[in-house]
Order: C-alpha cells, then sequence, then structure tokens
C-alpha cells in the first residue's frame, strides 16, 4: 500500500460513518458510536503512523483529480500536507476522538444518540476537509458543510425553541460570513486565474503587485468568512447561543475545533493577507482585540457555566486574530493548538457536571462539588490554570507570544498590547469567578449536594486531555509551525511574561476577595450599569434584531404585497379586467332578442346612409 | 433510441386510452413502465451520443416541403442533459402520485402526453416541429391541474394556460417574422441561427421571443401564473411544471431567442439581466412571508429559475454552462420538494397552513419525510455535495465577470434563500412541541414504497451530480463549441 493513500482514508473514514449510521444504524445506539468513533480514533492512529514514517516534511501530493472543468475554470480535488495541515490534523483525530468518547457517556440516555453521532462523524469530515484542502473552492465546500453540520447538531434538540432559533442564527450568520468568502475567493480567481494555494503563492512571490489596488479588499473579504466561523465581532452573537447544543458538541465544534478553522484558514492563506500594499492585517488585528475585549467582559457576567466558557472561547478566538493581524501566524496557531486542548476539557469539564446537576447550567447553584467529583474538579482547574496562563502549563506560552507580538514595532502597537494585557487580567477575573462560585463554598441547590462523579467513559477523556493541557508548552508545537510561517519574534518575551503572570496575580487576588464563599454576585451593586450591559451582552442582539431583522422583514411584507397587489392584482387583474368588461360589452348586444337586432340594425342602416349622403 | 423517448410516451397515452376505466391499478403501472422506457432510452442515448461539439443527427424527413419544415430531431449535451431531466423528473412524478384514484386512466394519459411533448422539445431542431411539440406539453397541463388540482384549481389552471399562450404566441409572430426576414425557407436551426439578421430587426425580435419563451420560465414580473400555477396542480403535476415545464421555457429562450438573434441578446443583456437578479432577490423576499407551504416552495422556483435567466444572460461559458446544470438542479430539486409537500405531507394532512402543521408534530409521525425534506431543504439551500452549489456557483462566477453588481445581488439572493427555508423547515417539520397540540402521531399513514423510491432516486440524483458535476458538465460544456453557437459566439463574444 502506498503511503499518499493514508491522508485520503482518514478523510474519507468519517464520511463513510456518518453514510454508515444514516443508512443502516439508525436504530441502534451503540453500533452507531462505535462507527462513529472508531472512525475518528482510527483516523488519529493512521495520523500519527503517517506522520511517524513521513515526518513532517511537506509531501508533494496534490491535484489528485479534476472536479470542475469550464472553460477557465478548473478546480481540483486534492490534499495539501504540510505541519500546518498534518498538526490540524493530530488535533481534529485527537481532540476530537476524545470528545467522541465522552459523549457515548454523556449521551447514553438521549434516545437519538445515532443521529448525533452521524452528524458528529459528518463534522469530522468537514473539518478535516477543510484542514487539508489545498484549493480555496475545495476548502469553501468544506466550509459550508461545516457549516450545516454546527446547524445539525445545535439544533440537535429542535424541539426545544431556543435550540432551533440558535441553530438558525448560527447557520445564517455563518453564510453571510461566507458570502463575503466567497466574493473574496471570485475576486482572487479573477486575479489570479488560479485557485490553488500554492499556484497563487507562487504567482504572488513572482508578481507581488499582482493584487494591485485590490489587495486590502481580497484580504478583507477573506476575513469575512473567518468572522463568521471563528465568530468575530460583529459577526460573533451566533457562538453564545450554540451553546444549546449538546455539551460536547460545544466542546468540538464551538471550541477546540470549527471556530478555530477561521485562523486556521487565515494562517493558510496568510501570504494573501501580507500582500504587498494590503492594509487588511490591521483591521483584522484590530477586530481581533475589539472582539477579545468585548467577550471578556461579557463574560464576567454570565452565570451560565457553558455560556462564560463560550464568551471565553469569543475572547480567546480574538486573541488568535489579533496575533493573525500582527503578522505573527506562529503564535495564532499555537494558541489554537493549546487551547483545543484545555478549552475542549473546560467544555468537557462542565458538561460533566452539568451531568451530575440533571442538566443544571447556573453556576449560582452549584457549589462545594470540589470533593464530590474530584476527577472533574482537578482537570478543571487544570485547564482553568492553562487558560489563565500560569506557568509552565500550556497557556502560558502560546499566551505569552501573541502578547509578546502585539508589541513587535513593525505591526503591533502600544494600544494593541494593553488591548493584551487588559483581556489577561480579565480572563483571570472570570475563570476565576466560575471556580470559585461552582467549586468552592457551599452546596447552593439540592441537585449540588447530592452530585456524583461521572463515569470512567466521560472522566477518562477528561485525563487525557489535561496531559496535553498542562504539558503543550513542551512539545516543540511553536517550532512545528514556525518551520512552515516564520518564527515569532523573539524580543518582548520576558516583559510579556513578567506582565502576564503580573496579571494572573492580581487579578486572582481580586476575584478571591470578591467570591471566596460568595452566596450571590457582588458585582451588579458595585459597578451598576456596566454590570448590567456586560450581563445583556452589551445590547448586540437587540440591536441587530431592531435593524437587520426588522429592515429584512419589513422588505418581505413589501415584497409580498407588492407580488399580490400590483403583479398579481393591478397589471393581470387590470388586463383581465379590461378583457372581461369589453367581452361583456359585447354580450350585451348578444341578446338573443330579435326587436334589439332589428332596432341595432335599422341604427346601423340609418348611421350608414347619414355618412354616405 | 433516442426518438423512442418520444415515440414510447405517446404509444403508452394510447395504451391508457384502451385500458378499462376502472383499472386505476393496471393505469399506475402501464404509466410507470412507459416512464421508466423512456428513462432508460435518455439514458442510454446520453451515452450513446457522443454529441460532443457538434450536434449529433437523430432523424430527418421532409414534412411541409412547400415550406422547408422538416421533422427533425437531433440532439447536443444540452438536449441530452435534459432529456435525462425529463426521464428522472417522470418516473418520480408517477411514483409520487401512486395514490391516485380518481379517472387515474385520463391522468395518466395527460401525464404521458405532456411527457412526450417535453421529450419533443428538447429533440426538436425545426423551429417548427419544437413549436408545436411546445403546444403538445402545455394543453395537457390545463387539464391536469383544471381536473385533479385543489385550492381555487380553475383559476390557476387558466392563469397557467393564458400565460402560456400569450409567451406562445409572441414566439409565433417572432418565429414568422425571422422565417420571412431570412427568406431562406427553411425552419432548420442550425441554418437559421447562422442566418445574420440585420441588427434592427434583431432588437426587437429577440426580446418578443426570449420573452414569450421566458414567461414559461418565471421571469419577472411575467412570474405570478407560477405560484398559483403550482399550489392548484396536483403534486405529479406541480413536480412536472416546476421540474420540466419551467426548463421549457428556459431552453427556448437559449436554444432559440439567444442563438438567433444574438445582437438583439447584446444589447438587452443589461435590462434582462436586472430582470433575472430581481427575479432571485424578489421570489426569495416573497418566499419568506408564505403562510403556505406550497406557496413558499413556488416562489422559491421563481428565484431558483431566476439563476437560470441570469446565468443565460451573463453569456460566458461558466455562467450559460451554470444555467443548464441549473435547469436540472432545479428540476430534481423543486421536483422532490413538491413531492414532499404535495403527496408526503399535504396528502396526509390536508392542510398547507404552516401554522397548522406547526402543531402536528410531523418529524415523529412521518420521520422519513422530515428526512427527506431536510436533504432537499439543504440542496435547495446550494450547499456543497448537491447539484444547485455547483450550478449557483457557476452562474455566480459567471455573473460576476458580466455584472458584478447583479452577481452581488444573486448572492444576497441565496442568503435570504437560506433565511427561508430554514423558517419552513422549523415550521413544516421541526417545531416545538406545544403543549396540547394535536398528536397526530397515529392517525397518519406512514410512507409508502412508492413515495421512498421517488424521494430516493430523486435525492440520488442531486447528489452523484453534486459530488461530481463532470458527469453532466462534459456534456454541456462541448456543446457550447457547436455550430449552433458561431453566431453567438461572433454576435455577442461568447
Amino acid at each position: 500500500m502506498k503511503l499518499e493513500i493514508i491522508p485520503w482514508i482518514i478523510l474519507f473514514l468519517p464520511m463513510l460513518a456518518a453514510a454508515g449510521i444514516t443508512l443502516f444504524t439508525l436504530k441502534s445506539r451503540d453500533q452507531s458510536a462505535r462507527l462513529s468513533i472508531g472512525a475518528i480514533v482510527l483516523g488519529f492512529v493512521l495520523s500519527v503512523f503517517f506522520i511517524a514514517v513521513n515526518g513532517w516534511g511537506p509531501l508533494k501530493m496534490e491535484s489528485v483529480a479534476s472536479w470542475l472543468e469550464v472553460g477557465p475554470l478548473q478546480v481540483d480535488f486534492g490534499l495539501r500536507l504540510d505541519p500546518l495541515s498534518l498538526l490540524m490534523l493530530l488535533i481534529v483525530t485527537g481532540v476530537g476522538g476524545a470528545i467522541h468518547i465522552y459523549s457515548y457517556g454523556y449521551m447514553h440516555d438521549d434516545p437519538g444518540a445515532p443521529r448525533y453521532f452521524a452528524g458528529l462523524s459528518l463534522f469530522t469530515f468537514s473539518m478535516l476537509g477543510i484542514v487539508l484542502a489545498n484549493n480555496f473552492l475545495q476548502m469553501f465546500i468544506f466550509w459550508e458543510l461545516v457549516g450545516l453540520s454546527s446547524y445539525l447538531l445545535i439544533g440537535f434538540w429542535f424541539e426545544r425553541p431556543s435550540a432551533a432559533d440558535a441553530s438558525k442564527k448560527a447557520f445564517l450568520t455563518n453564510r453571510l460570513g461566507d458570502f463575503g468568502f466567497l466574493l473574496g475567493i471570485l475576486l482572487i480567481w479573477d486575479t489570479f486565474g488560479a485557485l490553488n494555494f500554492s499556484a497563487i503563492q507562487v504567482e504572488l512571490i513572482r508578481n507581488p503587485q499582482a493584487l494591485g489596488a485590490l489587495a486590502t479588499v481580497v484580504g478583507l473579504l477573506v476575513f469575512c468568512g473567518a468572522m463568521g466561523k471563528s465568530a468575530q465581532f460583529p459577526l460573533h452573537v451566533w457562538l453564545p447561543d450554540a451553546m444549546e447544543g449538546p455539551t460536547p458538541v460545544s466542546a468540538l465544534i464551538h471550541a477546540a475545533t470549527m471556530v478555530a478553522a477561521g485562523v486556521y484558514m487565515l494562517c493558510r492563506v496568510f501570504f494573501l493577507l501580507d500582500a504587498s500594499g494590503s492594509n487588511a492585517l490591521e483591521v483584522i488585528a484590530w477586530i481581533g482585540g475589539i472582539t477579545a475585549l468585548l467577550a471578556a467582559l461579557i463574560a464576567v457576567q454570565q452565570n451560565d457555566i457553558k455560556r462564560i466558557l463560550a464568551y471565553s472561547t469569543l475572547s480567546q478566538l480574538g486573541y488568535m486574530v489579533l496575533a493573525v493581524g500582527v503578522a505573527s501566524p506562529t503564535p495564532a496557531m499555537y494558541h489554537l493548538t493549546t487551547h483545543a486542548f484545555f478549552k475542549a476539557l473546560l467544555f468537557l469539564g462542565a458538561g460533566s457536571v452539568i451531568h451530575a446537576l440533571h442538566h443544571e447550567q447556573d453556576i449560582w447553584k452549584m457549589g462545594a462539588l470540589k470533593n464530590k467529583m474530584p476527577v472533574t474538579f482537578w482537570t478543571f482547574l487544570l485547564a482553568t490554570l492553562a487558560l489563565c496562563g500560569v506557568p509552565p502549563l500550556s497557556g502560558f506560552f502560546s499566551k505569552d507570544e501573541i502578547i509578546a507580538a502585539a508589541l513587535n514595532p513593525e505591526h503591533g502597537s502600544v494600544w494593541l498590547f494593553l488591548l493584551t494585557v487588559g483581556v489577561a487580567l480579565l480572563t483571570t477575573f472570570y475563570m476565576a469567578r466560575l471556580v470559585l462560585v461552582a467549586f468552592f463554598g457551599s452546596a447552593k441547590s439540592h441537585e449540588a449536594g447530592h452530585a456524583h462523579e461521572s463515569p470512567k467513559v466521560m472522566t477518562v477523556p477528561l485525563l487525557a486531555l489535561a496531559l496535553p493541557s498542562a504539558a503543550g508548552g513542551f512539545l516543540g508545537i511553536a517550532h512545528l509551525y514556525g518551520k512552515q510561517l516564520g518564527q515569532a519574534h523573539a524580543d518582548y518575551h520576558v516583559l510579556a511574561m513578567a506582565v502576564s503572570v503580573g496579571a494572573v496575580i492580581f487579578s486572582f487576588a481580586f476575584a478571591w476577595g470578591l467570591y471566596w464563599n460568595a452566596e450571590r454576585d457582588p458585582l451588579p451593586e458595585k459597578i451598576g450599569a456596566l454590570a448590567r450591559a456586560m450581563r445583556d451582552r452589551f445590547y448586540f442582539d437587540e440591536l441587530y434584531e431592531a435593524t437587520v431583522i426588522k429592515l429584512q422583514e419589513i422588505a418581505a411584507a413589501m415584497a409580498d404585497w407588492f407580488d399580490q397587489w400590483i403583479i398579481a392584482g393591478l397589471a393581470v387583474r387590470g388586463i383581465h379586467g379590461t378583457t372581461e368588461l369589453f367581452g361583456r360589452a359585447l354580450r350585451l348586444v348578444q341578446t338573443g332578442n330579435l326587436q334589439t337586432y332589428a332596432f341595432l340594425f335599422v341604427l346601423s342602416v340609418a348611421l350608414l346612409l347619414f355618412f354616405v349622403l | 433510441m433516442l426518438p423512442w423517448t418520444i415515440y414510447s410516451s405517446f404509444v403508452g397515452v394510447v395504451m391508457l386510452m384502451l385500458l378499462p376505466r376502472e383499472q386505476a391499478r393496471a393505469a399506475r403501472v402501464v404509466a410507470l413502465f412507459t416512464a421508466l422506457i423512456g428513462l432508460v432510452c435518455a439514458l442510454a442515448g446520453a451515452l450513446q451520443v457522443q454529441a460532443g461539439s457538434s450536434v449529433a443527427e437523430l432523424c430527418r424527413l421532409e414534412w411541409i416541403p412547400s415550406l422547408g419544415i422538416d421533422y427533425h430531431l437531433a440532439a447536443d449535451g444540452i438536449s441530452l442533459t435534459l432529456v435525462v431531466l425529463t426521464g428522472i423528473a417522470a418516473v418520480a412524478g408517477i411514483l409520487f402520485s401512486w395514490n391516485i384514484e380518481h379517472r387515474a386512466k385520463e391522468f395518466f394519459a395527460f401525464y404521458l402526453a405532456l411527457i412526450g411533448g417535453v421529450y419533443g422539445v428538447f429533440l426538436s431542431f425545426d423551429l417548427f416541429l419544437l413549436f408545436v411539440f411546445y403546444e403538445l406539453a402545455i394543453i395537457p397541463k390545463y387539464f391536469l391541474i383544471a381536473i385533479w388540482g385543489s385550492t381555487r384549481k380553475e383559476y390557476g389552471a387558466m392563469k397557467l394556460a393564458l400565460y402560456s399562450f400569450v409567451g406562445s404566441a409572441m414566439v409565433l409572430i417572432g418565429l414568422i417574422a425571422a422565417y420571412v426576414v431570412a427568406g431562406a425557407k427553411t425552419m432548420n436551426l442550425v441554418e437559421l441561427a447562422s442566418y445574420p439578421f440585420p441588427a434592427s430587426f434583431q432588437y426587437w425580435a429577440f426580446p418578443l421571443v426570449f420573452v414569450g419563451f421566458a414567461i414559461l420560465a418565471g421571469l419577472w414580473p411575467f412570474h405570478t401564473w407560477a405560484p398559483t400555477g403550482h399550489v392548484a396542480a396536483p403534486t405529479a403535476a406541480s413536480m412536472l411544471l416546476a421540474g420540466v415545464v419551467m426548463k421549457l421555457g428556459a431552453y427556448g429562450a437559449l436554444r432559440v431567442a439567444m442563438t438567433l438573434f444574438p445582437l438583439g441578446l447584446k444589447a438587452w443583456q443589461i435590462p434582462f439581466g436586472f430582470l433575472a437578479v430581481t427575479g432571485i432577490v424578489y421570489g426569495a423576499m416573497v418566499a419568506l412571508v408564505q403562510s403556505d407551504f406550497k406557496f413558499v416552495i413556488g416562489y422559491s422556483s421563481v428565484s431558483h429559475m431566476g439563476f437560470v435567466l441570469l446565468g443565460l444572460m451573463t453569456i460566458n461559458e461558466v455562467g450559460l454552462s451554470g444555467a443548464v446544470l441549473q435547469m436540472f438542479s432545479h428540476g430534481v430539486i423543486a421536483g422532490l420538494l413538491f413531492g414532499v409537500v404535495g403527496r408526503m405531507v399535504y396528502d396526509r394532512t390536508h392542510t398547507r397552513e404552516l401554522a397548522a402543521l406547526q402543531r402536528m408534530n410531523l418529524s415523529q409521525a412521518i420521520p422519513y419525510a422530515a428526512v427527506t425534506f431536510l436533504v432537499a431543504s439543504v440542496a435547495s439551500m446550494g450547499l456543497p455535495g448537491f447539484s444547485g452549489f455547483v450550478a449557483e456557483l457557476q452562474v455566480l462566477i459567471g455573473a460576476w465577470h458580466a455584472f458584478p453588481t447583479f452577481g452581488i445581488l444573486a448572492g444576497v439572493g441565496i442568503l435570504v434563500g437560506v433565511a427561508y427555508m430554514l423558517r419552513t423547515l422549523q415550521k413544516s417539520f421541526f417545531a416545538d412541541r406545544a403543549p396540547g397540540g394535536q398528536q397526530h402521531g397515529h392517525s397518519l399513514e406512514s410512507i409508502s414504497v412508492a413515495e421512498r423510491v421517488g424521494a430516493a432516486l430523486l435525492m440520488g440524483t442531486s447528489l452523484v451530480i453534486g459530488l461530481y458535476p463532470r458527469l453532466l458538465l462534459d456534456l454541456i460544456v462541448p456543446s457550447f463549441h457547436s455550430p449552433l453557437f458561431d453566431g453567438l459566439r461572433k454576435g455577442a463574444g461568447l
């Protein structure tokens, strides 16, 4: 067997699992789970094997089949293998595998479990497709499929109106971003006559001015796609609502992988964003920064454990986007990787808590879970520390690189640096609040008092994820990405480290003072209106409701009115009416009454004579 | 092989006429058998006829020699694509009307006559013959709706018939004028297409013939027959109406109006492109606020057919082949959507009001229908994996080249398309279980085998083409290099 075939197998295994479940095993929970888990775990094993044999070096393996050929439009279907995609392959199958296994426990009693696993496998397939794509259109295809599988999984409990609405919102917001992405792709194809990443890169090196005045526009349009998938301001509103899906879905899709796709894509086409004459990066950096700050502020006043984590995800994604924006794709990918570990772990930990508390998600109804759920607690704590950036855990290293990158004089600025520090402060604060309220203090509800540790099938994946969350800084990940994307700047590291460790200590002390043994949140009394605004997510949903959605409703109603009354009513009925009137007038003449006919006859003769004479 | 698609359909009509009146089941079997023969002939023909970049002659007999009219059948890749579509739609339509009991034999006779006419249009290369088949396809339409329809069926049928006849009259005037102006005593399509009609003649002849055909393709603002017609029609008829009859219009517009009058096309490109894109956005907008399930799908047809017309107006290879692919794709997907709404839902629940369906918990009661509709919606929204994605993408790319603004507007239409499909999906099948709502779970008859097979056929077709679009594109694309399109290349810069 040739080595080249392995990535293809890895890619298509989950699709086969999804198809198999849909066609054959919709009645059996266990068989469906086995197919789905088997596909992704086998994928992970094969990925490890492939890398062990082949190494990380780029294997020239692209364009194996022509998919579309219409005159000038030629699209191939091929895989691209380099450190960037191979590492992502490991993350998706590895973290994804742990979450698949965990799901078996979490979804054990749900009658829809086979459908759930089919969706999960479809998602894995789509995500792997994005990772391995070697051209824009192929990436876009899987991009859309990821959106679809996310829609299906968020709306998994579709009988809940909130879940159905959330899935709709996610899908639509994503499609909005994708529309921009597609326009960007069209522009790129127009300019280069090619869609293949390496072909475009070669062309750009040959002729750096190829994009001319359009460079910024192209960069920003492509970024629109990332804005949708990675939920960047102002398209961030869908991600928190997406927490309506089952918790493992939130862990896999809305923390570790799908939302990271935007960042991955930006790094994949970084050469395009960085093209000469383009100012796209500056915008990207600020959008990332604003998202990071905004989300961190909102997270401070959320009470739903999953929503806190969701806003935290938003905020961390903002960090990564910011890193791309300051021309540092390596730190962005590095943070993406470590974040995938510890954020997946946090979500699974939250899931474990929610499971134990019979679907209670309010942290103010938890408390004192530390001793009742030791595995969950310790892994959760570890992930929290990693997220906050406590040395020597994985998050410390990756976050530090981003903060340092924000300072680099070429692309960064002092303002961006201060932004990243502010976000670091807030991150420690809201995570400390979460841990202190949910795991310490007294049990604040009946369920919390009677909680038990989750079964092994759920705790083992927690432990498996804890390992890389802790040791992720020592695996040479940054070096691997650096080989492809260029090493990070070496300056300012000491300053960045000092600042970020300082932020952790300061913020934690502050949170300790407020939330140690707190029965309810003391913050709203202290800062009043600001706390309310944070709790209400700065009114973005309301704003969109009042503007975009209203506008669209009015436009649709107007179109409908126009169709009924103007086109069908006036125009069609008008013509119809005229014809009918004419017909009626003629019918009056056809009375069948002899006297009328005689009268008309005489009248005509009289008129005729009158004119003739 | 290919001409037998036409003949077998009419043989089927005759056989049905001979059947005794009460034999509904026999009528169904005969109809299905006939449609299957048609499909096999179409597929075999598509494999056998290597049209490539030429027009493959099938049959040519003198018919009215004094006027230069022939019985002339031929095919290129575009014909083949649409003939295969007709075969698939015909079989699926019969499977979805397996429950017809009322005057079954007449129903299927009209149905097959319609199909025969449609095959004829797609294979005619003599304009007079094409026109005859075109009329032959429209007449059974009227009876199918007027006799077996529902909701304001006479109104819907009459509206459809009037629009069709106005369109036909326009086409006829244009054709006669072209015949007289060319003065070559021929109705042969290829010969007429190579005749350089004076520009001043083309400027008025093109819009006349184009609109005449495009009325049937749902060109805005002449689209209003479509939603009412679809709603009034029985399931199989609305499947055919959206599936193939609307394609007759688009096909005629491309095959006749555009090839004969390239200069006129060039002059009218922007105005008609504008009408097409208006149809896309407008149809989607109106679909967004419909309360009747079938009206949503009806207006979505207007929107999706707008992509066909927009693709035609791009006058470039990517856009034109996208338009033809979209004809195929929409034929399959719209057929599926109407099948679900009409047969799977309406025949069981006897209501199409979304507000009423919302309370019926249909995803539990008829899960197969729910899954089918989910798949059909995904396909209709133009997601990759299904044929609509490639087709609409090609049209977008083509439009982007020809008129970027319209390209962007068409993209907005796709966005609204997602919105109305998601809304409908949620309201029809996946609504919340309202407390105290009707539990229809036990009373609804489960989805029959015929429906399952029909749905699987359509879903499978869209999926196969979506996964490997070259299956059709390799037929379609070379067609634009045939002599028939020489004029279009020279005159309109294809």
